[in-house]
């Protein structure tokens, strides 16, 4: 319960902040002013001014953007790919399930980092590249829920019900298995999101993600590292930004997985 | 059994594996020779680059080239400098190697104690707070870790390097001092992430019912723990030590650049910057390789640990 109502505070806070950014923020973020360089906290700049010049408040707001938009089109392009290969793996024929098996394990070989990394090489690094290396490799932790759990649906007495009055396997699938997997996959939608918004920083970081001048938190922390001695605020704020985004959505799973599945409670706070 | 068909099916992933890298950075925009030699070269400078390069060659005898390189050893030329690649490479990857085992060993032995404290107080604050520390810690990106930890340690402090790299046999305390800081960026994040699953797993042993049948014949409950739990919670703490491996190595790739340590992911991103292409295939198939084996290594170490898992 605890850690439902604080992420779902925290991811809430993220939001309205992003949503707001679309109406209104303080300046324009991306207004470089030599005149204003590295202001301290102040009523004209709450959060002072970065070594361009611009607004840091302002750029904390549509950084959550950037963070919540990466972040929404790589799940969803994961859910989307994982959820149908894991259906199928469940409910298709033995040897179905074997090559999602082995095609999940050859993705995990992977990782968001060096398929950012090849597809920048080729394409030019950008928010793109960063989300959909992000997304297609978390194809196999939906897979792999979706799978285990239609699995265990599709031994219930109401399947083998269905399967009896004729039904088709795909059928089985969409109308029987997804509703009740439905739940442990919004679960992993919140994990897979922190995790996710971690690693748009850590490529946004390395220069692989986001460009100039649309301000990402990653960019933010590493525009700003060698100044941390002079003004700490500068990467102190972007990092806690990053950190309170990921804590929240893992929060937030948790706290819906406590929710879905009280046998669960405290124990599988850590199993993914 | 068990071993022999991961055996086949990890030789089978990486035949695949090389196929994708090589597809993907094949079909990818962008000609070597053009980059090499700038938008001046003439088409005749051109031409002579991509025969020297081998691009001028049909798409599958190079896949076949690069792959009969590979298993000899030989990586090809850098595109830029037109040095080997196969050296440097090894070079780079035992830097790698030493951060990235060092931050393992930081990362359990934290990690181990600390979750297993956390499962066994897990209804007194004391035990509550390790918990919530580590899931704090597991939100923290490494390189921020990096960078704080050089700001305590290296400027306020004056205690170890900010970043660069001494290797071992040419002057050993310096080479301890360049390693503490990236090990410990990389080794404390992993650590809290490690924590939650010790914890866990630590947990559901606690329940079990042979736990409480030691118990009941009259053995404390360290004693139970150490002598019936800790096998039991293993299982799932090796997998998750495996699966850290991995993302170490990629993790590591991040911790270099803000460390300035020549390891392999320096030699990656540079190579990125430069557009030295066959540099990031080379480089990108390593670690595929290395992550693909580790996966196999935990699997067969799995079924060592976990003997009802050993038939399927």
């Amino acid at each position: 319960m605890r850690s439902l109502v604080l992420g779902g505070a925290l991811v809430g806070l993220i939001v309205l902040a992003a949503l707001l950014s679309f109406l209104w923020t303080p300046y324009d973020p991306t207004l470089v002013d030599a005149a204003l360089r590295l202001r301290g906290v102040d009523w004209a700049h709450w959060l002072g001014t970065d070594r361009f010049g611009r607004d840091v408040a302002s750029q904390l707001m549509v950084g959550a953007r950037t963070t919540l938009y990466v972040g929404l089109v790589a799940v969803g392009v994961a859910a989307l790919v994982g959820t149908p290969l894991g259906l199928l793996a469940a409910s298709g024929p033995r040897w179905l399930g074997e090559l999602v098996a082995r095609v999940n394990d050859l993705v995990l070989a992977f990782p968001a980092l060096l398929l950012a990394i090849m597809l920048g090489a080729g394409f030019g690094a950008s928010t793109g590249t960063a989300m959909i290396a992000i997304g297609v490799a978390t194809v196999p932790s939906f897979a792999r829920v979706a799978r285990a759990a239609a699995m265990q649906v599709l031994t219930t007495e109401y399947v083998l019900a269905a399967r009896s009055a004729g039904r088709r396997p795909l059928a089985i699938s969409v109308r029987h298995v997804l509703p009740n997997v439905a739940g442990l996959l919004i679960v992993q939608s919140s994990v897979s999101f922190g995790i996710a918004v971690l690693a748009e920083a850590a490529l946004s970081f390395l220069g692989l993600g986001t460009q100039p001048p649309t301000p990402s938190w990653g960019r933010m922390l590493q525009e700003s590292q060698e100044l941390l001695a002079v003004q700490p605020r500068l990467v102190v704020v972007p990092g806690v930004a990053i950190a309170l985004a990921v804590l929240g959505f893992s929060l937030l799973g948790d706290g819906l997985r406590d929710r879905l599945d009280p046998r669960l409670k405290g124990v599988g706070d850590a199993g993914r | 059994m068990i071993v022999l068909r991961r055996a086949v099916i990890l030789l089978v992933t990486t035949a695949v594996a090389s196929l994708v890298v090589f597809a993907l950075l094949a079909v990818l925009p962008g000609d070597p020779a053009q980059v090499a030699l700038g938008v001046n070269a003439t088409p005749e400078l051109l031409a002579k680059a991509r025969h020297e390069f081998g691009t001028d060659r049909p798409l599958p005898v190079q896949y076949a080239d690069w792959l009969g390189g590979l298993l000899s050893g030989d990586l090809g030329r850098s595109y830029v400098t037109g040095e080997p690649i196969a050296p440097r490479l090894l070079d780079r990857f035992e830097v790698t190697l030493w951060l990235v085992g060092t931050a393992m060993v930081i990362a359990a032995l934290v990690a181990v104690p600390l979750g297993a404290f956390a499962a066994v107080r897990h209804r007194r604050t004391s035990g509550v707070l390790v918990s919530a520390a580590s899931q704090l810690g597991a939100a923290v990106p490494g390189f921020l870790a990096g960078i704080l930890l050089v700001e305590v340690f290296a400027v306020h402090l004056r205690l170890l390097p900010s970043g660069g790299w001494t290797p071992p046999n040419a002057d050993f305390g310096a080479f301890l001092r360049g390693l503490v800081l990236p090990a410990l960026s990389l080794g404390l994040v992993q650590a809290a992430v490690l924590t939650r699953y010790v914890r866990s797993a630590v947990l559901d042993v606690l329940r079990a019912d042979y736990l409480r049948t030691a118990r009941a014949k009259g053995l404390g409950p360290v004693r139970a723990l150490v002598r019936h739990g800790l096998r039991n919670a293993a299982v799932p703490v090796v997998t998750v030590l495996g699966l850290q491996l991995a993302t170490l190595l990629v993790g590591a790739v991040i911790i270099e650049r803000v460390f300035v340590v020549p390891g392999l992911g320096s030699l990656l991103l540079d190579a990125v910057g430069t557009r030295d292409l066959v540099v990031v295939q080379d480089v990108v198939m390593l670690l595929v390789v290395a992550v693909l084996l580790v996966n196999f290594l935990v699997d067969v170490l799995y079924a060592v640990l976990d003997p009802k898992l050993r038939r399927a």
